[in-house]
């Protein structure tokens, strides 16, 4: 069986045959699609590694069926830069360390980024820390992650009052 | 002065856009073969395979069993007793029978699940205790270490006190699960990219799995998402299972396990029942202390005797024992073989002592840090000309907490501030080496800085106050009790298989001035690159971005340790310390003349070379040397010096020095569920002269996490047949973002090591994992509030656990 659908990666529009509709979107992603910077820690979506953006929304992609994303918006941690620019979010997870390994970050990254979007969390650190329990980081760089996370969140609405002002 | 600063993780820039590559992200040659192994069901079985329906299932290149395989290849770092599948006979659930190659890694695992496997089982040693019974164990008998006349002095002891600790095993959990690949090379050549801790053994394991010599396997390690000791041994069979395919198909082999697969059939921290019996004074002295610790090693030897080692010599943790016995019983089971675990045994060997610390307080009434530092090893004195002990942390003072809604997420809001610790210390003297301040096996103590550090956390927590804070809350609140602990770590800093105390590197100058490094350390999140380029850029006194890190690689450096016993930075620093100081001192050989000046005179500072007034650029003196035809690179090299240990005896100096922490801890338990919660934690830690304070702040907030996790959250279950239950995040609890305690200080304590280790730092990846013990104490402290009996909490103090102690408190 041949599975046809057609979805925007990081800006590009990519049509995709599927010849098993049981594939993942972060297999399609790390295996066809050569964006291995989205990681697979534990495949089950128990571990958040790798979370990505579907139409904005933070979501774990080894739980997602690509077959169900026919037309939808896929940002990956190698979309967020706007070319050399770095996004906030990573900006803030260098200035505060916010990991050690490494493996767990561009899931961190992302909900984060989701996490703010969903405007929930403000800069509460315990709100924060909640938001982001889904995403483990054996490391336990937790302290730097959720630092990080809260400054992105501060800079991210002061640079929104800017523009809106 | 590129030594002592904050600066972030190497490669930072790649791990926040996703560039960084672990070997499951390289890109794969076209061809590339896929493997899965085929696992047995049973704990112990004589198997018979039946393959057909696996080598017909579709996509499968090659499909290995036990007879295909002649010299069978051994996957064993020791005693050669692990061979890559099962011979015949099964000896754990999880024990890889066969080997399937396809052409895709989910087409190699729906084709292994095909297999029909026959099973005869036989019985199977499960636990510690089957395994005493059937005197299932590793060497002819225990280990002993003996000081002094234990049984007399505990007889004659005024107060005994006697029990059992159950010490919970753990997962490694390390996020980047085990992989490798492996390309055939011309001429029978391999090359391997592993994630692992230890490139040399994958060398050696794979040469000899191959018939071929070392020479022609190239292993090269550029980062692993996390190793924790998972990837010490354990990469082994994979790397072992990739070349073996890639030599008989001449196509690049990969593999990785699927996360249930790595919890099934890799080992884990060592479980131990620690039985103990000692003798006290009024007073809270001990006067004599029996171990008697039962280590569950699982199938194979693995690392499991210096596991066991180490957990004898840290069964004193920070105590001067004035007679001490530990016996040490390695069984042989019928589970994966434990393994190497961040403390490789010292933090199980803890848990007995501290253990035997609180309860001594609870049948004498004492207050239990009274106890810990009425036994304290004799302090270092405080050299006259340097001052010691900095000033109170700020942060670390008058943080009250709510008193109201405990058990609440979301109770307590308080910056925490950690990232920028306040540092104390000092130099400190060496105490002269006195038997009478000798460790259980001998070696005598003397650079113990505990009691100063202790008087320092329990004075900037308000340990004093917080305790009567929480005493008086308990007396008032009959459902929420709370606990507080301030624990010691007192931690052995060298491999105690001496030899491996040797690390080598190689650092060249490019004729434009970059230098390029590289060492035998592996980079698994610890900050070791980064920590070494620091060294490199400073003695060369050049920014960091004049010095390029690259891969750990076999080919480049021969002969390496695995980055393990938290000696990275210790053993690599100073060898690659050793190769600067070569390239140095031919630069000013070259340039001596020029600047007028002694060669010894001349100094590396902000890209310039300079004598006196006299400088010229970094650049500049590269051109002249290479101009002169004198060579810009160099090997460097160390040993580790002043060590020697007989393991057998149990006599020596195993370490060349001991690094020092002090936790407190404050939770709450609800009586009701055993549900419980750190409220808040300050830890004072040595790193020595720190190399890079952000990196080993957050080394100390990792590990004291991993080990809070270790023993309260994460179990371990097997079921009555041997078989794992916890194989996955979602029954296996490690702590997450918001189980990190409310409050949380962390400050170092900056004291340079009296050592000659690199910029005098000291070791800091594995100590700072047993300052979660205090979490434990203090919630043992809120169940022995309950009620007036000894609750006897075990590890892991899951809520479970807790609800049992308190019960157990009540009577
Ligand atoms: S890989 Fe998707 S949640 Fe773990
Ligand atoms: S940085 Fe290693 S798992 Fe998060």
């Amino acid at each position: 069986m041949s599975l046809s659908i057609s979805l925007t990666v990081n800006g590009d529009r990519c049509d995709v045959d599927l010849d098993d509709p049981r594939v993942t979107l972060l297999d399609l992603l790390r295996e066809r699609m050569a964006l291995p910077g989205t990681k697979k820690g534990c495949d089950r979506g128990q571990c958040g590694a790798c979370t990505v953006l579907v139409n904005g929304r933070r979501i774990n992609s080894c739980l997602t069926l690509a077959v169900t994303l026919n037309g939808a918006e896929v940002t990956t941690i190698e979309g967020l830069a706007a070319g050399e620019d770095l996004h906030p979010v990573q900006t803030a997870f260098i200035e505060h360390d916010g990991f050690q390994c490494g493996y767990c970050t561009p899931g961190q990254i992302m909900s984060a980024v989701g996490l703010i979007a969903e405007g929930q969390a403000g800069d509460d650190a315990e709100r924060i820390r909640e938001g982001m329990s889904g995403n483990l980081c054996r490391c336990s760089a937790y302290h730097g992650i959720t630092e990080a996370v809260q400054d992105a969140a501060r800079r991210m609405a002061s640079a929104d009052e800017r523009k809106s002002a | 002065m590129t030594v002592a600063k904050p600066l972030p993780h190497d490669a930072a820039r790649l791990h926040v856009t996703g560039g960084a590559r672990y070997v499951d992200d390289l890109p794969t040659p076209p061809g590339t073969l896929h493997l899965a192994f085929g696992l047995s069901a049973k704990a112990r079985a004589k198997v018979t395979l039946g393959l057909e329906a696996v080598r017909a299932s579709a996509g499968v290149a090659l499909v290995l069993g036990p007879g295909d395989l002649d010299p069978m290849p051994d996957c064993s770092p020791s005693a050669h007793d692990e061979p890559l599948l099962a011979m015949g006979e099964a000896f754990y659930a999880g024990h890889p029978l066969f080997l399937v190659a396809a052409e895709s890694h989910l087409l190699a695992r729906k084709a292994a699940a095909k297999a029909e496997i026959g099973y005869e089982e036989l019985d199977a040693i499960l636990t510690i205790e089957d395994a005493i019974a059937a005197d299932s164990r590793f060497e002819d008998g225990p280990r002993v270490y003996e000081k002094g006349d234990v049984m007399a002095a505990i007889s004659r002891a005024p107060h005994l006190v006697e029990g059992r600790v159950l010490v919970g095993g753990q997962e490694h959990f390390y996020l980047e699960g085990q992989s490798a690949l492996a390309i055939p090379t011309e001429d029978g050549g391999m090359v391997v990219h592993s994630s692992s801790q230890h490139p040399t053994e994958i060398q050696h394991k794979v040469a000899d799995a191959l018939g071929r010599a070392m020479h022609d396997v190239k292993v090269e390690v550029r980062r692993m998402g996390g190793g924790f000791g998972g990837k010490e041994s354990q990469g082994n069979h994979l790397a072992i299972a990739c070349a073996v395919v890639a030599a008989r198909t001449g196509r690049p082999v990969k593999m990785r396990y699927d996360r249930d697969d790595d919890f099934v059939v890799t080992g884990k921290r060592h479980d131990f029942r620690i039985d103990y019996r000692a003798g006290f004074d009024g007073e809270g002295r001990c006067l004599g202390v029996d171990f008697v610790q039962y280590c569950r090693c699982g199938w194979s030897m693995d690392l499991s005797l210096p596991v066991a080692d180490r957990a004898m010599l840290h069964a004193d943790n920070a105590y001067l024992l004035p007679a001490a016995r530990i016996t040490s019983h390695r069984l042989k089971t019928n589970t994966q073989s434990a393994t190497a675990f961040r403390g490789f045994g010292g933090p199980q060997g803890m848990v007995g002592i501290e253990r035997v610390m609180d309860h001594a307080a609870h049948v004498l009434g004492l207050d239990p840090l009274e106890v810990r530092r009425a036994n304290y090893y004799r302090e270092a004195p405080v050299a006259a000309s340097e001052a010691s002990g900095g000033s109170i942390s700020g942060k670390m003072k008058g943080q009250p907490l709510p008193t109201a809604d405990l058990a609440g997420r979301g109770s307590v809001k308080v910056e925490t501030g950690s990232g920028k610790a306040t540092r104390y210390g000092g130099a400190h003297s060496r105490v002269p080496a006195t038997a009478e301040n000798a460790t259980p096996y001998g070696m005598e103590v003397t650079d113990f800085i505990l009691h100063e550090m202790t008087e320092t956390l329990a004075r900037d927590c308000e340990f004093e106050a917080r305790k009567a804070a929480v005493a008086e809350w308990n007396a008032a609140n009959p459902v929420l009790k709370r606990g507080i602990a301030l624990t010691p770590v007192k931690f052995g800093i060298s491999f105690t298989l001496t030899h491996l105390n040797q690390a080598g590197a190689l650092v060249h100058v490019y004729q434009d001035g970059s230098v390029s490094m590289n060492h035998g350390g592996t980079e698994m999140g610890q900050g070791l690159f980064q920590k070494v380029a620091q060294v490199a850029a400073s003695r060369f006194g050049l920014p960091m971005e004049r010095v390029r890190i690259t891969a750990t690689d076999t080919a480049k450096v021969p002969n390496t340790s695995a980055t393990a016993a938290s000696s990275g930075s210790d053993l690599n620093g100073m060898a690659v310390k050793a190769a600067c100081d070569a390239i140095r001192d031919r630069i000013a050989e070259v340039v001596a003349a020029e600047l007028q000046a002694e060669p010894a005179a001349i100094v590396f500072e902000d890209g310039q070379v300079r004598a006196g007034e006299a400088s010229m650029s970094w650049e500049e003196a590269i051109a002249k040397t290479y101009m002169a035809r004198v060579s810009l690179s160099a090997t460097g090299f160390y040993a580790t010096p002043g060590i020697e240990w007989d393991r057998i005896a149990g006599r020596g100096r195993p370490f060349y020095y001991f690094a020092y922490g002090a936790a407190c801890s404050e939770v709450v338990i609800d009586t009701l569920t055993g549900e419980n919660r750190i409220l808040r934690t300050d830890i004072l830690h040595d790193c020595g002269a720190s190399l890079n304070p952000a990196i080993d702040i957050g080394q100390i907030e990792g590990g004291f996490v991993q080990g809070a996790g270790w023993l309260t959250t994460e179990e371990l279950v097997w079921d009555g047949a041997g078989r794992l239950r916890t194989h996955a995040p979602s029954t296996y609890k490690i702590p997450a973002c918001s189980d990190r305690p409310g409050v949380f200080n962390v400050a170092l304590w900056d004291g340079a090591n009296r050592e000659e280790t690199i910029y005098r730092s000291k070791a800091v990846g594995e100590p700072p994992l047993m300052l979660g013990i205090s979490v434990w104490s203090a919630l043992a402290q809120a169940c022995a509030a309950c009620g007036p009996n000894w609750p006897d909490l075990q590890t892991p103090a899951t809520a479970e656990a807790v609800l049992a102690a308190v019960g157990r408190a009540r009577g």
